[in-house]
């Protein structure tokens, strides 16, 4: 029942590790993009922050239907939640997307935040609540997540037990092809547990025959024939599970074991020559490997059941000498754990840019802590303290560099400051004198304009008399004045002249009103035009005078604050990767003094076998001179 | 036929080695403890980082002269993006080099800010040249020219790159 929980397990691990992300739209906004050419190579904590700003700005927007990131605003919450998630930061994720779904939003936003809250229910370990959530989903599933969330419910069902309902949903995906092979291995695991044996061992078996060029289809392959191979093993039909265990690809996360279980079935079927095959391949592998170090036994074991002792005697010599060999090992791994070397190799950083950093590492001469622990580094509690291992070294880096920006811009303040403070009274003395013109001349433009405005409905031709005029008319006053009570000769006339010369100036002024009203207001608009220059230049100084305050004022309290939080951060990020680095090692320490024991028990076996096979070599020998001399 | 158990009685020794206890063991609850610190230490960290990068978009990229240029490939294309150069009024502003890593995430979808820097408001003159290779392995060499006006808000012009053979222009510029 324990085997069949450690499947069970493994195949959740499996499957989770292979369900991708959903399909994402191909965002507009740039700075969503942006935050996506992050999240696509890994570098979660900077798509987190840039979008986290950008919906920080739009969410301070007073008429946000305005900004066109409103169209993609729900989407921009969603990725936030799955690089959240991608993060390792379940908690916020969850919570944002729980606040979605319980908004005023469509059927179809709350089906896919369900969607991905079941999943995070699901990643940690909370089947209860995955079950709530999942079941939350209502109505059209979305084709972007249709396959992910019928697979999804058909794990959340099993981790529950509802074995008949993950059987209906996988019995359903078998033709789906960003499942091929993990619907099928799901389906033979659940049909096994739901008591229907025989079904799910046809069903394991077909999945094991699956051609496919696709990686992670191959490995689900491999799986399902190591499972039924040992399932059979167990049940004592060696004969049938040898046929499956070699099916298994040599060159396979899982040969090493495959290779072992051959041995064994072989041995079950008293086929101690063919035990020897796979064992003999085995044996040359890592000698680090668990099954390895067994086929070290398992190879004189065949051996000496073939009646071959002295061959067994000297082969149990070879993995005697092995073993004290991996014992020296394993105790230098725990030494050079205690001194803390092996955190120190594992945030190695040329190591981490190779995909196949883990198997590297293991090779490395100079890390011999790591070579025993790459069935440690597999597991998810491990993986998962590692990686937030990994986390807090990033933001120990971070918060370093911040520090160094904001020593940054506090020079650059600084400069600033003594830059502009000299000269800035002046600029604004001279500004104010100018700005009281402007504002005259803006005052006396819009009387003006005032004044043209009226004439519109009241014609006043007086007040678009030209200087000329207005000069020859004070003439003709003086004149009028001069002449008024002359009675001398000639008087008269002059009266009469200049009473023509008014009536002259007066009837052009007059006559030619609309031109002069309509110039008048050509006049105001090439005015205007002016003032829109002008308007421009006072809103440009205006700007850049306020600009050259900004660049270096009100910036004090904030830049405090932050070195103050950095502060905080960084004490915490060291007090956390001192426990999680404790933990790790102790995790590690764990595991080592697990396989020395066990290679300790090794040795001991091997010795009683080592003495037991000269033992029987000898006899044999005797009685071979025995029967000779009779 | 023996009983399997019986003759492998070697495979049982892994469990009589996981029967002893070790020293200190690490217990899941400890686990999800120290996980549920860090994920509240990450909440915090990124709150700072949000916070700098406003502070330093003030500081040094005012909105008044801030420009921002951003890549992007057109959808479906393949060839391989090797290098940016990018001029602004004739004056070297971005250089470049793509690793596989980022190429994909353009490849995705992605969008790439590889420029920000402030300019005096007016026009300007954008000079581009992407260098690559096409889907048959032939280099691949193009320049483009642009104009764009900087008025007083942030200035974001997109730089869409597809690749020869494409439907649209080889590299298209988009006022953001």
């Amino acid at each position: 029942m324990l085997r069949r929980s450690l499947w069970l397990l493994g195949l959740c691990v499996a499957a989770q590790a292979f369900a991708a992300a959903p399909p994402q739209k191909p965002p507009r906004d740039l700075y969503l993009g942006e935050a996506f050419y992050y999240a696509q190579q890994g570098e979660y904590f900077d798509a987190i922050s840039r979008l986290d700003t950008e919906l920080g700005q739009f969410y301070r927007l007073d008429e946000r239907q305005l900004d066109p990131f409103h169209l993609q605003s729900n989407f921009a919450e969603f990725s936030v939640g799955d690089f959240e998630l991608s993060y390792r930061m379940h908690q916020r994720a969850g919570r944002a997307i729980k606040a979605v779904l319980e908004g005023n939003v469509s059927q179809d936003i709350k089906n896919e935040a369900a969607f991905r809250l079941a999943r995070i229910y699901y990643q940690k370990s909370d089947p209860i609540n995955a079950l709530h959530a999942i079941e939350r989903i209502t109505g059209k599933i979305p084709e972007s997540i249709r396959d992910d969330e019928q697979f999804l419910r058909a794990q959340i069902s099993m981790v529950n037990g509802r074995f008949p309902e993950a059987i209906t949903i996988l019995q359903g995906m078998k033709d789906s092809r960003a499942y091929e092979g993990f619907a099928g291995y799901n389906l033979g695991i659940a049909l096994i547990q739901n008591g229907q044996e025989k079904e799910g061992l046809a069903q394991l078996d077909k999945t094991g025959q699956i051609s496919s060029e696709n990686e992670g289809t191959l490995s689900i392959k491999d799986k399902a024939n190591l499972v039924l191979g040992y399932r059979l093993l167990e049940s004592n039909q060696p004969g049938e599970a040898s046929q499956y265990l070699d099916r298994v690809r040599l060159v396979s996360p899982f040969s090493e074991k495959a290779l072992l279980g051959s041995g064994w079935s072989s041995v079950s079927a008293g086929r101690f020559d063919r035990a020897l095959v796979p064992w003999t391949l085995l044996v040359k592998r890592n000698p680090t490997g668990k099954a390895v170090q067994e086929s070290m036994l398992g190879v004189p074991y065949s051996y000496a059941q073939l009646n071959l002792h002295g061959k067994a005697a000297l082969l149990y010599g070879s993995a005697l000498e092995s073993f004290g060999q991996e014992l020296t090992k394993l105790d230098a791994s725990i030494d050079t754990i205690h001194k803390g070397n092996f955190l120190k190799a594992l945030v190695r950083e040329e190591l981490k840019q190779d995909p196949n950093w883990v198997i590297r590492l293991r090779e490395l001469p100079e890390t011999p802590e790591t070579f025993y622990l790459k069935d440690l580094m597999a597991s998810n509690d491990f993986q998962s303290s590692l990686q937030n291992y990994f986390d807090l070294e990033d933001l120990r880096k971070r918060l370093n560099a911040w520090d160094e920006y904001l020593d940054s811009w506090e020079e650059i303040i600084d400069l600033r400051r003594r830059y502009y403070e000299p000269l800035l009274p002046d600029i604004d003395k001279k500004f104010r004198t100018l700005d009281s013109q402007l504002r005259l001349r803006m005052e006396q433009r819009q009387r003006l304009d005032d004044r043209l405005q009226h004439m519109l409905i009241a014609p006043r031709p007086d007040f678009l008399k030209t200087a000329d005029e207005r000069i020859l008319q004070n003439q003709f006053a003086r004149l009028e004045a001069q002449y008024k009570d002359d009675t001398g000769e000639g008087a008269e006339d002059a009266r009469r002249r200049i009473k023509r010369l008014q009536g002259l100036v007066q009837f052009d002024i007059h006559t030619t009103y609309d031109q002069r009203l309509t110039d008048a207001f050509t006049h105001l608009r090439e005015l205007d035009a002016d003032v829109a220059r002008l308007k421009k230049i006072y809103a440009s100084f205006v700007r850049t005078r306020q600009a050259a305050t900004q660049s270096y004022q009100g910036y004090d309290d904030q830049i405090r604050q932050a070195r103050n939080r950095s502060r905080d951060a960084k004490e915490q990020v060291a007090m956390l990767m001192a426990r999680q680095g404790h933990m790790l090692e102790l995790m590690a320490v764990n595991e080592l003094d697990l396989r020395r024991r066990r290679l300790e028990e090794y040795q001991i076996q091997a010795r009683f076998a080592m003495a037991e096979s000269y033992d029987r070599a000898v006899k044999a020998q005797q009685q071979a001179v025995g029967e000779k001399a009779q | 036929m023996k009983n399997y158990l019986n003759i492998a009685s070697l495979g049982l020794l892994f469990s009589v080695a996981s029967g002893v206890c070790v020293a200190e063991e690490v217990s899941r609850e400890q686990i999800k403890g120290i996980d549920e610190q860090v994920q509240d230490i990450k909440k915090d960290v990124l709150a700072i980082s949000t916070d700098l990068t406003q502070l330093e978009e003030k500081l040094l990229y005012p909105s008044n002269t801030q420009v921002s240029l951003f890549v992007s490939l057109a959808q479906g294309e393949k060839f391989r993006l090797d290098a940016m150069e990018i001029k602004i009024d004739g004056k070297d502003a971005a250089h470049h080099l793509y690793t596989f890593k980022e190429l994909e995430a353009l490849q995705k979808g992605g969008v790439q800010r590889i420029y920000t820097g402030n300019i005096r408001s007016g026009e300007h003159t954008l000079d581009v040249t992407l260098i690559g290779k096409t889907a048959g392995n032939s280099d691949f060499h193009h320049s483009a020219h642009y104009t764009f006006t900087k008025d007083v808000g942030p200035r974001l012009v997109e730089i869409k790159l597809a690749g020869p053979g494409a439907s649209s222009k080889d590299i298209e510029f988009k006022d953001r």
